[in-house]
């Protein structure tokens, strides 16, 4: 595995990968309930014609296609930065307590709120995960040294499990289960632009920060000693990363619901194909992440045309085959 | 050599543990729908109640206190071995598939199989049971390599990639499926005790037999498994037979915790985790305290989720992990 990994340069599996991207970016935006033609999109991006496909295909699919990139890039990153951080393969960005805290907020608002509308319902997830993310960080942070990544990651699952409990409690004391779960795997549904215009900034200055900390987090992944050894300064560097890491998947919990096992899943097959260097890997999984997103929104909005799958369930179905396949081989690259 | 005062302090937890249990069965049995007043507890026990209070108290409660408490006592269980042979603290019966087979099973038997009322409550278990297994087994077989054996960090990461296609497979059975359906799946899930008769305790009580001095004989051995590979190794461990050895108990003691009791993974994570943080690492000190304690949060937990006021209460499942996560964080804050 290793030796394979130093034959094929970096950049040219970045540039396969970013190939691989813009192919599926234009399927994602040739397929959809509603026949277009190569032209019609064509037209639609480079023209300013008007015309009834050419704005569906502007302000319906092309905001959903880039929101999915984004949302998979940041997933992704942050499932990255988790688990090298925490040196622990099961780290995912959920287990700050986002996933579980926009959750909680969700069945809260549709019991007391029922009258909220779509934005409200998307407000209530993002305050709901900045809850859980500070509920997770607070308690981390009251002990001297704080900041060890096994307390956060054991708070993060307390915390999970309570704001989950909150949430199932809701869900069934007042029978609304199925309303719960299908928002939370609802995905990109509705997503225009100007969701993507307060959510883009934040993924960006997300993943360009875990860019340039992308070396310091490899020392770290190696571990704790190794980095303060080499003059690291570890408590400042995993504070930066925590917070790039709840601002990345803050904002993607807050278009697509609960789709952390994305973040936990691109990092792995990434580090199969380009190693643990978090140089390498983190500009990887932002565009794995990204290619992968898209391709299960494709499939989820065309499946069972012109209903929506849950996208929650193709991520998870389709993505079981290459995890199998990739943890079989690689045990030892996994982490 | 382990230090007489760290034994006795393991004693006098297990004492507190005891009683805690025992006054938790009293309050139990006093408190619930039908009255039955604390007065009138012993003679009922000694065979002089009236048939009103017989009914109540040998064919209502007791064997519900006993499933919860049992089961409880299997998932801690089951939980630590598993903690112990992934060398993972987020390890719990969830990773190897229980859960999500177990729930994969009742719904697809509740939504597709023609319900007897005779047999129903008698199926759905043993679909959970024979779920959870299926999925355990795939779990295993696609781990296990002749090359080199059972590897943890396979396993884990195995465990959730399964554990993801399965609830994707989940999602869409609920996007399918009827309101109410959902409601009494989603129901299941959050783990409200099911089986509450008599044979189900037989269902549950000859593995704990077994299995528990089992696992205090092989105590020792997992000490050593969670030490590093090469460690093992050396000092005498054949490592693979003693991982699938006691990956089997784990997977029996979980597996059939969750076929009576719904989906209940968090006494699994938590209850290893308190009674590390109670008498320290050692698996022959710790376990049995995770036993107890498992056996008591579960019971606490059924026993004020019966008391609440709504049609037939709350989910065990639900309260223990809303007791017990902040209690969890306060053991987290304190070391």
């Amino acid at each position: 595995m290793e030796k394979k990994t130093g034959r094929i340069p970096f950049a040219y599996k970045m540039l396969a990968a970013l190939l691989l991207l813009l192919a599926v970016f234009v399927l994602a935006m040739l397929v959809g309930a509603a026949d277009t033609s190569v032209k019609d999109v064509w037209l639609a991006l480079t023209s300013k014609e008007a015309g009834e496909k050419l704005s569906m295909i502007r302000e319906i699919r092309l905001p959903r296609e880039v929101a999915a990139i984004f949302v998979g890039a940041a997933l992704a990153v942050a499932g990255a930065i988790m688990q090298g951080m925490t040196r622990n393969p099961l780290a995912d960005p959920g287990l700050l307590g986002l996933t579980a805290g926009a959750n909680a907020a969700l069945a809260v608002t549709l019991v007391f709120l029922s009258s909220v509308n779509y934005f409200g319902l998307m407000i209530a997830c993002f305050i709901g995960a900045a809850a859980g993310a500070a509920l997770v960080f607070g308690i981390s942070a009251v002990k001297r040294g704080g900041f060890s990544p096994l307390r956060i990651v054991l708070a993060g699952a307390a915390i999970s499990a309570f704001l989950n409990a909150v949430a199932d409690g809701v869900g069934i004391t007042f029978k609304i289960s199925k309303s719960v779960s299908m928002w939370t795997s609802g995905g990109l549904i509705g997503a225009n632009w100007s969701q993507l215009q307060v959510i883009v900034p934040f993924i960006v200055i997300g993943i360009v920060v875990a860019m340039l900390l992308s070396k310091p987090l490899t020392i770290l992944s190696l571990s704790e000693e190794v980095a303060v050894g080499l003059g690291q300064k570890t408590a400042r560097i995993k504070a930066v990363l925590f917070v790039v890491t709840v601002m990345l998947a803050g904002a993607s919990v807050a278009l697509v619901g609960s789709l952390t096992f994305l973040g936990l899943m691109i990092p792995h097959i990434v580090r199969a194909i380009v190693g643990t260097d978090y140089r390498f890997a983190i500009p990887m999984s932002a565009v794995m992440g990204g290619a992968f997103m898209m391709i299960a929104d494709t499939l989820a909005r065309t499946i069972t045309a012109p209903y929506e799958a849950p996208v929650a369930a193709i991520v998870a179905v389709l993505g079981l085959p290459f995890f199998l396949v990739i943890a079989r081989k690689g045990g030892r690259a996994s982490l | 050599m382990i230090h007489p005062s760290l034994i006795r302090k393991q004693r006098l937890i297990m004492l507190a543990l005891l009683i805690l249990i025992v006054l938790t069965v009293v309050v139990s049995m006093g408190l619930g729908y039908a009255s039955l007043s604390f007065d009138r507890l012993i003679p009922t026990l000694l065979g002089q109640g009236t048939f009103k209070e017989n009914f109540v108290l040998f064919s209502v409660r007791l064997p519900r206190i006993v499933i919860t408490l049992l089961a409880g006592m299997a998932l801690a269980l089951s939980g630590s071995i598993l903690q112990g042979i992934t060398r993972n603290d987020l390890a719990d019966p969830g990773i190897v598939g229980i859960n999500s087979g177990a729930g994969v099973a009742v719904s697809l038997f509740f939504l597709f199989a023609p319900i007897e009322a005779g047999t129903f409550i008698y199926f759905l278990p043993l679909m959970a049971f024979v779920g959870a297994m299926v999925t355990a087994f795939l779990i295993y077989v696609s781990s296990y390599s002749r090359k080199s054996g059972l590897q943890p960090v396979r396993m884990v990461l195995m465990g959730v990639g399964f554990s993801m296609a399965l609830s994707g497979v989940m999602v869409v059975l609920i996007s399918s499926a009827e309101r109410e359906k959902v409601d009494f799946i989603s129901k299941w899930i959050a783990g409200s005790i099911w089986g509450t008769d008599w044979p189900f305790i037989w269902a549950l009580l000859p593995w704990l037999v077994v299995l528990v001095p089992f696992t205090l004989y092989k105590a020792n051995k997992l000490n050593m498994l969670s030490l590093n590979e090469p460690v093992a190794i050396g000092v005498g461990v054949s490592l693979n037979k003693e991982r699938v050895v006691l990956l089997l108990a784990a997977v029996a003691l979980a597996a059939s915790a969750v076929s009576v009791t719904g989906g209940i993974a968090f006494v699994g994570l938590m209850a290893p985790h308190i009674a590390k943080a109670l008498v320290g690492p050692r698996n022959q000190l710790f376990i049995p305290v995770a036993i107890l304690t498992g056996g008591w949060l579960l019971l606490i937990a059924d026993t004020i989720g019966r008391q609440v006021p709504s049609s037939d209460g709350l989910a065990a499942g639900i309260v223990v992990a809303l007791i017990g996560a902040p209690y969890f964080i306060y053991l987290l804050l304190k070391k």
